[in-house]
Formats: structure tokens, sequence, C-alpha cells
């Protein structure tokens, strides 16, 4: 079979796991009303009671929701089927390892994507205005694939226990949390403390969503741009790299 | 490119894992033909699951090789040829038993309404039909693996593996399944069957291997490893009363006894001569024959020999 032609035969059955994860793992209920909720109480604490404008919070919490979504549920389907006897199975049939984790970053990034559409409404529903729609729904199409890929970077150590999948991501993403912008903008951080925030994805979407929104980011939407689409690919390359090792481990 | 010899369905060459330090397949080759069932043997920790988790392209190989259908184990090509049902797995228990069907059926490309009939077929054999569109989780553990074999079978491949597929089972889904081996193999399919379940090699194999500790220590066909096995003809006798074992040991010929229930097992290498002793020691003490038996070794009987042999060895 030709190169390209297997390839999109892959490429078709990434996608008939993504079905079957967003099935089986992510259209349960508590995992959505979690998805949302969880992020919502976490911005709400941080930024009720400051005077702050709605142009500055959406920004804010399309971030954290859409990094929260779509990291929740990726780091543990690969620990979760394993443990459920179901990943030997998969691996068993036609499909390439990154096959796999190309489809388990599919359904993560479908439902980041989803999920991130309710503050986005809020947010019109509220009156805020985006200057530049196309860069705003591109940078959130790239920022879900981006952190659903991040997400299982985080399943990559060959644990068979999702708590303790959940204990790795977690140690990462509330740090990430409060050094990319969300809180507190950029340009008010101090060197240091901007020098901390490049090293987050999820600095560059804030700062694309508060460009689009309020009109103005800190870094040039092109350098934005460029960095995210740098940190997703790292994030898609070491993942598969990395799990064509661990994965036959965790049988 | 589509092998060579079109009648060797899995060629087994030097075969090799280790775990650390432990050597769990220790360079084994071996061959299966085309539409033969070939039982794979061994005691548990022999190497069985790691043998056929190579095979089927699960685990990588530190030495040697395999081929399935001609194509190199683990290649696409090779597991697109290749249904399994691996040893401890499950279906999707969230998923219906028709979902699980079809998702693998996608896995495999197989065309939706070729699924869609194919599916259908293979829960009426299995008898899970009524049931398809239930929660996998609602199944019993005899019901789930009917279904794992399904879809093993959602893509009817050439080469079927199967790790110890009735193990635990009830005695309608055993017997379902072996049924279910038996004409898959009439219709043409290769299958390679892991067990330890010597009745089951026995029944349904044209030849088996026996593995012990990684390595391959006989391979042939069930009957002529029996016949192999000598010393492991027996008498199988009940009195109508008590015995001791012992002054059956002593009796002429007799290399070693068991008890069974309230049998006693008197192995050696020549029966006539045993049944003649033995109704001549029964006279003797006073006791009533109530069964004799005369016993060819059993595959068991051959398999604990090698393996024993096997161990002596090393």
């Amino acid at each position: 079979m030709p190169e390209t032609a297997l390839v999109r035969e892959q490429l078709r059955r990434s996608l008939v796991i993504a079905r079957k994860d967003i099935r089986i793992y992510y259209s349960k209920g508590p995992v959505i009303i979690f998805g949302v909720l969880f992020p919502v109480f976490l911005f709400l604490s941080f930024t009720i009671g400051r005077d702050l404008s709605v142009d500055f919070m959406i920004p804010g919490l399309v971030g954290m929701i859409l990094f929260f979504t779509a990291t929740s549920i990726s780091p543990i389907v690969v620990p979760w089927e394993a443990q459920a006897r179901t990943l030997e199975r998969l691996m068993s049939c036609p499909v390439r390892i990154e096959t796999i984790i190309l489809g388990d970053i599919l359904a993560s990034f479908a439902f980041g994507v989803g999920i991130s559409v309710i503050p986005i409404m809020l947010g019109l529903f509220l009156g805020v205005i985006v200057s530049s729609p196309l860069s705003f729904t591109l940078a959130v199409i790239l920022a879900a694939f981006c952190f659903a890929s991040l997400g299982n970077v985080f399943s990559i150590p060959p644990t068979n226990m999702p708590s303790t999948v959940n204990m790795i991501s977690s140690v990462v993403k509330f740090p990430v949390v409060f050094i990319s912008g969300i809180f507190i903008p950029l340009d008010q951080l101090p060197a240091w403390g901007q020098a901390i925030a490049y090293i987050s994805p999820l600095t560059y979407f804030t700062d694309i969503a508060r460009g689009c929104i309020q009109g103005r980011g800190h870094l040039p939407l092109a350098v934005d741009f460029a960095v995210l689409i740098a940190f997703t690919v790292l994030f898609v390359l070491v993942a598969m790299k990395l799990h064509q090792r661990t994965m036959p481990r965790r049988i | 490119m589509r092998p060579m010899n079109n009648d060797i369905a899995i060629q087994v060459v030097n075969l090799t894992k280790y775990y650390g330090e432990l050597l769990a397949v220790d360079h084994i080759s071996f061959t299966v033909r085309r539409r033969e069932l070939f039982g794979f043997l061994g005691p548990n920790g022999a190497g069985k699951t790691t043998t056929v988790r190579m095979l089927t392209g699960v685990i990588k190989a530190d030495e040697g090789g395999a081929s399935i259908s001609g194509y190199r184990a683990g290649s696409l090509k090779a597991k697109q040829v290749a249904g399994v049902v691996p040893e401890i797995a499950n279906a999707y228990a969230d998923l219906s038993g028709w979902n699980n069907l079809m998702l693998m059926s996608e896995l495999y490309g197989i065309p939706a309404s070729e699924a869609r009939q194919r599916g259908a077929s293979l829960l009426q054999d299995m008898g899970l039909f009524p049931r398809k569109n239930e929660p996998v989780k609602a199944y019993s553990k005899g019901m789930k693996q009917r279904l794992i074999l399904c879809m093993a079978l959602a893509s009817d491949p050439e080469v079927l593996f199967l790790d110890e597929p009735t193990s635990g089972l009830d005695v309608q889904s055993a017997r379902l399944i072996k049924d279910l081996l038996h004409s898959l193999n009439a219709r043409g399919k290769t299958i390679f069957l892991t067990t330890h379940d010597m009745d089951e090699a026995n029944q349904l194999c044209d030849r088996v291997a026996i593995i012990n500790k990684g390595r391959i220590v006989a391979i042939d066909a069930p009957e002529k490893l029996r016949m192999a096995t000598s010393g492991r003809h027996s008498v199988e006798v009940s009195f109508n009363d008590t015995v001791d074992p012992e002054r059956l040991a002593r009796l002429p010929g007799v290399n070693t006894v068991q008890k069974i229930g309230d049998k006693y097992r008197l192995y050696t290498q020549n029966p006539g001569n045993l049944v003649v002793e033995l109704v001549h020691h029964s006279c003797t003490v006073g006791l009533k024959i109530v069964s004799l038996n005369v016993l060819a070794p059993s595959l068991e009987d051959a398999f604990v020999a090698l393996t024993e042999k096997e161990a002596e060895h090393a």
C-alpha cells in the first residue's frame, strides 16, 4: 500500500479510536459538569471582589476552561485502558501506537473545543466583542490540540494507576494556570515572572485571546501562534515517541 | 510482499524475549501450517503468553523473529490478517456487545455493511444476538469471552490466536467455544491455541508444542506425544475394600502408584502382565476387583514426563 494511503487509513482509525473515547470517557455527565464547573469556580475564586472588566475576564476564563478540559481525561485514558484490560486488545489491532495516541488526543481536543464554546458564548452574551474572530477561532483550535497533546504526555509513565497519572498532571497543571497571564496580565509581571510565563503554552493562548478581545496582546500575534505550534509539535512528538517505549510495558 | 511459501501460516525463528535478567522465551523456533489447529502447551510462567504477545505484535522480540502469513509479526499487515483473543482481555464494558463488535470492524477497516452482516451472524452463532444491545458490563464472564471471540473474528482473519480462551469458563461457554474452533478450523482457518488444559489440546489440536521455562521441549501430534511416553501406561483399579498402596507398589512391574479417589492408578511398562498380577493378588488377599481399566498415557502424562525431563536437564 502506498505510504499516503496507509497514512489516510491510519488517520481514519485514529478517528475511530477518538469516537470510542468520546463515547466511553467523555460523554459522562460528571465529566462534562466537572470540566465546566471546576475551572469556573477556580476562576471566580480569584476574580470575585477584584475590579476586573468582562473583556479581561473572558480570555482568562476561556483559556482556563480550554486548558482544564483538554487535559482532564487524556492523561488517564491509556492507564485506564491498561487497567481495564482493553489496551492489549487495541494494540493487537492493525493500528500503530501513534494511531492510538492521535485518537486519544483527538477525543480530548474535541472535548476541549466543545466545552470552551460555553464561556465563549457567555462572553458574547455579556457583550464581549471579538475583533478578530478568525484568529481567535484558530487559537482555540490550536490550543485545544496543544493542551490535549500535553495531557497525553502526562500519561507516558508506564503506570496503570489513573490516580498516579492524575497526581502527576495536577502537579503541572495548577502552577501553569497561575503563571500564564490569566489572573495577572503578562505586562504587569516582573521580568522573572514573565520568563517563567514564557515556558507555559497557556500563556500564548491567553495572549492571543487578550489580543483578539481586549485589542492588546503582550506579544505579536505571529509569535504567539508560532510558539503555540512549536509546543504542539513538541508534545505530539514526545507523546508518540515515548508511548512507543512505555505502552508495551503496561501489558 | 506476500509470502513465498503459501503453506506456512506462522513461522517462528529463534524468537527470544528477556524481562530484565529473566529469559522468558529462549530462542524458540517452530512452524504452523495453514489450516492447522496448533496447540501451545505449557505450565504457568512457561512463556506461552509472552510468545503470543510477540506473535501478535503487542510486544517486541529481543532476538529472532516471526512471520504471520508471510508478513513480519507486529507489522500492520500481519495484524490485519490475524484475529486475537488475548489471555486476560476485556471488551469495553460501557459499550454494548454490538458496538464493541462494530468498533473492532472499523479498526480493521471492514466496510460497514459487511461488518453488520458478519457481526449479526457471529453473535447468532455465539448465542449473544438477543442481548447485543446491552452494555457488556451486564454480561456474564462466559458471555464476555464469547463476545471477545466474536471480536477476534470480526475481520474474518486467516490466522486466529487464542490465549487460554476457555480458562475459568462454565461448561456451556467452553463447549460453545471449542465447537466454534472446530468449525472454524474445518472452514480453513489456522488456529494457534495456548492452553494448559490437556484435554482441550487433545480434543482440538492437530499438533502441539510443549513449552517449559521458555524453551520448546516437544512438538508433535498429541497422539504421537502420548505414545512416545514410555513407562507411563497405567492400570486403574478399584477394590471392594481399602488396600495398602505400598503392597500394590511391590507388585512386579509397577513403577509408581497414585491414589485417585477410591481408585488406584498403577504406572507400568507392561500393562498386560500387571492385570494378571492384580487378579492374582486380589485372589490371594481375598479382595474383589470392582473395576479395572488399562489406560494409555494421556497427553497430561506426556506433558509431565517431558517437562520433568527438561527440568532434570536444566
